[in-house]
């Protein structure tokens, strides 16, 4: 197990994203049947609900890592945490501009407040857009780490009591209007799961790349301290 | 006494000899509610038009007086001062946000018989409405306590607490508002969805309240 971890690199992981990716979307657009009901737009949910869904994860893992980080102080796991919720904070980007194109599409209007996951969603992303300002704003690396951390937590018991909170805030005759991937016919539902987990891939490619540059820039300005203090 | 008895003393005497943050929180409720006659041009109000002045209006002067709580402490050294004694620091955190929950009772019990005297028809929904406030003062302590000391050790302190509050206490507003919305209806109280929202609160107060028992003792390391 551990070797075959290990034989994951960075390039295997990013041609398995490509690899992933290209055929979830060649199933969304020439194998999965058009929606009889909302027509083309709706091949806007193979992009649009895996977003969602992976950037959220991302949160929560990025909780899980601030967790970690505060048990055993190293700043590995800060690190983890910080780039987990930089990633989704830009995917949750993505999730609100296809949200938004969607609801156009379907309904004729570019914001719909009555679609309780949605608003979730743009509040969930307002509160971890305060996470780059929280950041900077503290000096001390150290002391920055752990309030991060302590945010990160917070933030990330959040999220799941502000999907209840504003589910519980709909008025109960509005029908859901995204059906749950439990009612899709088995060819969507194929379509979709190979793009989720493309979805996925992406994220972690785009993490463990974003550590790597990290590192080396981290590195770098050490040589070149040290070989500043040398000349 | 206990160290949490008196720790909560020093706070609220502070704030008796001081009076540095519930006269300007109150002034502004007060003002705010004077904006709203004006802006919405409604010299009454009822259901959801007066839950949504009076609950948004006391979360804008909470936000106003909950760094001043922690400003201080920190300009005098009172974290330095807590971290050398020989006490739990979640003594700190309990204590604050107790603080915290007696001047947002305050507080409130400053601006909402105001907004009735200037808005409402009848105050009968008030009473229960004050348990609803009761909860939400809670969850609002527990997040503001915790956010509040994060901003107040950062160099944009003002601006982050606000920033950081307004999106983490939407369910709390969700749950005030839903419910003021049917308790001060211009028919009289209605408890259709009272238990949920009261329900939704309680969890609200429950998980932010272990959040910061468990992550507070991070927050003072040196």
């Amino acid at each position: 197990m551990a070797s075959a971890l290990q034989s994951i690199t960075l390039r295997r992981l990013a041609i398995a994203t490509v690899v992933v990716m290209g055929a979830g979307y060649a199933l969304a657009f020439l194998y999965a049947p058009e929606d009889a009901d909302q027509g083309f737009i709706q091949k806007i949910f193979y992009l649009h609900v895996p977003l969602a869904m992976v950037a959220l994860l991302g949160f929560i893992v990025a909780g899980i890592h601030a967790i970690r980080h505060l048990r055993t102080g190293d700043p590995k796991h800060d690190a983890r945490s910080y780039v987990s919720i930089h990633i989704s904070v830009i995917f949750g980007a993505g999730v609100l501009l296809t949200g938004a194109i969607w609801a156009k599409g379907s309904w004729g209007v570019w914001w719909e407040w009555r679609e309780p996951t949605l608003v979730s969603f743009l509040i969930v992303f307002l509160l971890y857009a305060t996470y780059y300002p929280l950041r900077y704003a503290i000096e001390d690396r150290e002391r920055q780490a752990r309030y991060a951390s302590v945010f990160a937590i917070t933030a990330g018991a959040f999220v799941p009591l502000n999907f209840l909170a504003v589910r519980l805030a709909q008025p109960l005759v509005h029908p859901r209007t995204f059906s749950s991937a439990g009612g899709l016919p088995d060819s969507m539902l194929l379509a979709f799961l190979v793009c989720l987990a493309g979805m996925a891939l992406l994220w972690a490619t785009l993490v463990w790349f974003e550590l790597d540059a990290k590192a080396a820039s981290a590195n770098l300005s050490r040589i070149r301290r040290r070989l500043e203090a040398t000349t | 006494m206990s160290p949490f008895a008196a720790l909560l003393r020093k706070d609220l005497r502070v704030e008796l000899r001081t009076l540095r943050s519930l006269p300007a929180m109150a002034l502004f409720a007060v003002s705010a509610f004077v904006i709203f006659r004006f802006g919405l041009d409604r010299t009454t109000l009822d259901g959801e038009l007066a839950a949504g002045v009076l609950v948004p209006t006391l979360l804008f002067a909470a936000l106003l007086g909950i760094n001043r709580l922690f400003v201080a402490e920190r300009e005098e050294g009172g974290f330095d001062l807590v971290r050398l004694a020989p006490l739990d620091r979640t003594v700190l955190f309990a204590a604050k946000a107790s603080a915290l929950v007696i001047y947002l009772v305050v507080l409130e019990l400053i601006a909402v018989p105001i907004f009735a005297i200037f808005f409402l028809d009848s105050a009968s929904g008030l009473v229960p409405f004050a348990l609803v406030l009761l909860l939400a003062d809670i969850g609002l302590a527990a997040t503001g306590t915790l956010i509040s000391t994060i901003a107040t050790m950062s160099s944009a302190r003002d601006l982050l607490a606000p920033l950081i509050l307004l999106p983490l206490l939407i369910p709390l507003v969700i749950a005030t508002a839903g419910a003021g919305e049917h308790l001060l209806a211009s028919g009289g109280p209605d408890y259709g969805r009272f238990g949920t929202w009261l329900g939704l609160l309680g969890l609200y107060d429950l998980i932010f309240l272990l959040v910061g028992y468990a992550t507070f003792d991070f927050l003072l390391e040196d």
